[in-house]
């Protein structure tokens, strides 16, 4: 298979994906008595200025969560339990931060530490589980999902801080605010600085992924457990190990709002993005620049949308669809083209073999 | 359970021993609950209203589990439930209102049906991973019931954007002279008597016939799956179904009838939650119930019976917490005795199992005497936490279809 055709194939798949998810919501407006002109001309006009900023701003969050997700696909491992880790990591850092043990900027190294260790944390418990007693991740992470909601919903009730009709946690000092870029007017609000967060663990993620030996076992294993153990690759270790880094980003997901706005856990927090980030995860391949694109594309039609509210009949919910569509087909997409460039590579080899007959580790090698 | 025999016992001796465990076993909770009961005076725990609020927080976490069982004894992973019980809930308000609740059943039914033929889409035909597609249909049916509520409810009659009330409810049933003869000699608060009264009350009175379905639907999947040729054909789709094919079952074909009907039980489960379980339709009503309803498949060890017992077991945690907090109190005692008393039955054959299973009943124990309330939140993670505990350690007695999570290509019988 040429270099050309597997890019082309590569970027085939979503393209389609986006394609047919276009056509399922159009059809799913026209249905409900709306109409699709009047919904992709909404959601597809220039931004505005607060749009724009709003969408580098949720990018980063989604970035992050699909990152936090990207991890474990990327070794078989599914954590679907990244909406429980950043929950608990968000708490327990808003928690930290607002009792304002150390002064200033070195209070915000302090919180994201706090949120990357609660995160590995929860993670790492399903991680445990996994290797020690057998339980599957996908059940482990659904229950630590449910159990993460309830326990955060106590720990407010029962020690959060009562402001108006909520409780949330106390407001971080006012030196460890980071108010971020304003690149429009004040009015349009600022880019989070932590948003930087999801650049650093973007290159991150791909340096220990593809330059460092920890990666290749990763890889490894997810490739081929068997292969890996053969070759020496610790997997339970590794399963530990990449869990538990997931749960870390996931700790930051919320990181750039709580410093950049919120300042304190409660009603302002914004829940979902777990979810969001596996779905786009799923959409970018688990690779980061894949994952970028997903990121913007998801944070783009989630802040395009609130416009139809205003403008238009369509309720914006629709894009719910038009992003679980997006994903389901992207993945379907991707199943299809693998099975044909399997397929390809066996009759390819297949050819070899009748034309030349060579002995069969040449054909394997070939 | 009644394997313990070295030499393995004639099939139907251990049918029936098998019975006469669980009937002490039945007897045994009786007992216990009714002596907790009188001991605390806390006779909230069991009384009709309580039993009949457990019955009916059952009813969708039954049928969600129900669904997830139809399609993992087939093979296929389902954690899509949610989104499928999701719209179920709309399509029963949907032709609830228009149609009446028969109808709006069937309603329920059709659109979580949709959902599992999405599932099935994607994952019998297609091949792609089971959990994918299922967070995918999870994110699809939340969007969708949104949607959709927001653009058919608004403008009705008692609707909104996000709800819709006042829908007619499936009618219930009141057994003449039995549930006044119940309620009254539940109300005496007598040792083991009033226990019984108790449940004869809440299974005779306002009873509603949907209720009545779910259960029957669940003897209705028993017999199917383990009593027909088409079940044990099903079944050998989530066990071996290389070895199914070469039988001459085509495995597609029943794996897509096993995600649709198990599409469509989480939509009836959906339905029953804005139908019968509340006055009416609310967007994200199930509140992760499909979820729940997964766990108890796997706490009942993809068995009828087993699905039956762990949805009662949080159907009624899922109930209290409409129950003051001083009943939920009383229960840890239960839990201790419960605890206690499984230390005594594992302590020949197992001991650090029971040492384990002792030292959580003293810790329950103490517990309850030092405070004299649970906090709420602490009832609703339950379910969640006796799953992971189940799974963390009875995993040895859980066996899940053999094939459950795999991919089926067909011909790949060779």
């Amino acid at each position: 298979m040429s270099v050309v055709t597997r890019i082309l194939g590569a970027l085939a798949a979503p393209l389609v994906a986006v394609v047919v998810a276009m056509l399922i919501t159009s059809v799913v407006i026209l249905a409900s008595g709306g109409s699709p002109g009047e919904f992709w001309s909404i959601i597809l006009s220039a931004p505005a200025d607060r749009v724009y900023v709003n969408i580098v701003n949720q990018t980063s969050m989604i970035f992050l969560s699909a990152l936090a997700a990207a991890i474990g696909f990327r070794m078989n491992l599914f954590n679907i339990g990244v909406e429980g880790q950043y929950q608990i990591a968000s708490y327990t850092a808003a928690v930290v931060v607002g009792a304002a043990l150390v002064p200033g900027l070195l209070n915000v190294a302090l919180g994201l530490v706090v949120a990357m260790v609660a995160g590995s944390v929860w993670a790492g418990i399903a991680g445990v589980l996994k290797v020690t007693r057998g339980v599957s991740e996908v059940i482990s992470t659904i229950m630590l999902n449910a159990i993460a909601l309830t326990l955060v919903g106590y720990f407010l009730n029962t020690y959060g801080v009562r402001a108006g009709n909520s409780l949330r946690t106390t407001e971080i000092p006012e030196s460890s605010q980071l108010a971020g870029w304003t690149p429009f007017l004040d009015r349009d609000g600022a880019v989070w600085t932590l948003c930087v967060l999801a650049i650093v663990a973007g290159i991150a993620f791909s340096f220990v992924i593809n330059r460092t030996s920890f990666g290749f076992d990763l890889r490894a294993t997810g490739m081929s457990e068997s292969a890996a153990v053969a070759s020496g690759v610790k997997v339970g270790r590794m399963v530990v190990i990449s869990m538990m880094l997931s749960g870390a980003i996931a700790g930051l997901i919320w990181m750039p709002a709580f410093f950049g706005a919120a300042h304190t856990y409660g009603s302002t927090f914004q829940y979902g993005l777990g979810f969001m980030g596996i779905a786009v995860a799923l959409l970018g391949r688990n690779r980061p620049l894949g994952i970028f694109f997903g990121a913007v594309l998801f944070a783009f039609l989630n802040e395009q949308s609130n416009r139809l509210t205003l403008e238009s009949d369509i309720s914006q919910n629709v894009v719910q669809i038009t992003q679980g569509v997006i994903v389901l087909a992207v993945v379907v997409a991707y199943e299809v083209v693998r099975r044909r460039q399997v397929a390809a590579e066996q009759s390819r080899v297949k050819r070899q073999l009748d034309a030349t007959k060579p002995t069969t580790d040449e054909a394997v090698s070939a | 359970m009644s394997t313990l025999t070295a030499t393995p016992a004639p099939p139907v001796e251990e049918a029936s021993r098998s019975r006469w465990t669980w009937l002490v076993v039945g007897v045994g909770v009786v007992i216990a609950v009714s002596a907790v009961r009188v001991i605390t005076g806390e006779h909230e725990i069991d009384t009709p209203g309580s039993l009949r609020a457990a019955l009916i927080a059952t009813c969708p976490i039954l049928m969600a589990a129900l669904g997830g069982l139809w399609s993992e004894r087939a093979g296929v992973v389902n954690i899509g439930l949610e989104g499928q019980m999701i719209l179920g809930t709309w399509g029963a308000a949907y032709f609830t209102y228009f149609y009446g609740p028969w109808v709006g059943i069937v309603g329920a039914a059709l659109l979580g049906a949709i959902g599992g033929a999405l599932h099935a889409l994607a994952t019998v035909t297609f091949g792609v991973d089971h959990i994918v597609s299922g967070v995918a249909i999870n994110i699809i049916g939340l969007g969708a019931a949104r949607f959709l509520a927001e653009a058919y409810f608004a403008d009705l009659d008692g609707g909104g954007p996000r709800q819709l009330t006042g829908l007619d409810r499936p009618p219930d049933i009141t057994v003449p002279g039995l549930s006044d003869a119940a309620n009254s000699l539940a109300e005496q608060h007598w040792f083991i008597i009033s226990d019984i009264a108790s449940v004869v009350a809440a299974l005779t009175t306002r009873l509603n016939v949907m209720t009545v379905l779910v259960f029957a639907l669940v003897g209705f999947s028993a017999w199917i799956l383990w009593r027909t040729a088409f079940g044990l054909r099903l079944r050998s789709c989530g066990e071996n179904p290389q070895a199914a094919e070469s039988l001459g079952v085509n495995v597609i074909r029943y794996k897509w009838i096993a995600v649709v009907a198990s599409g469509a039980f989480a939509g009836v489960g959906g339905g029953f939650l804005s139908l019968v379980a509340s006055s009416g339709f609310v967007t994200n009503q199930t509140n992760g119930r499909g979820y729940i309803g997964l766990a108890a498949m796997i706490f009942g060890n993809w068995r009828p019976g087993g699905i039956l017992t762990g949805s009662l077991m949080f159907g009624y945690t899922d109930s209290l917490r409409l129950r003051s907090t001083s009943a939920v109190h009383a229960l840890l005692l239960l839990v201790a005795i419960g605890l206690i008393v499984l230390a005594i039955w594992r302590f020949k054959g197992k001991r650090t199992q029971s040492t384990v299973f002792a030292v959580a009943g003293v810790l329950f124990l103490v517990w309850f005497m030092t405070t004299d309330a649970v906090p709420r939140e602490f009832t609703g993670m339950t379910p969640y936490i006796a799953t992971l505990l189940v799974l963390a350690f009875a995993s040895q007695r859980l066996r899940m279809p053999k094939a459950d999570g795999q991919i089926y290509r067909k011909g790949s019988a060779g």
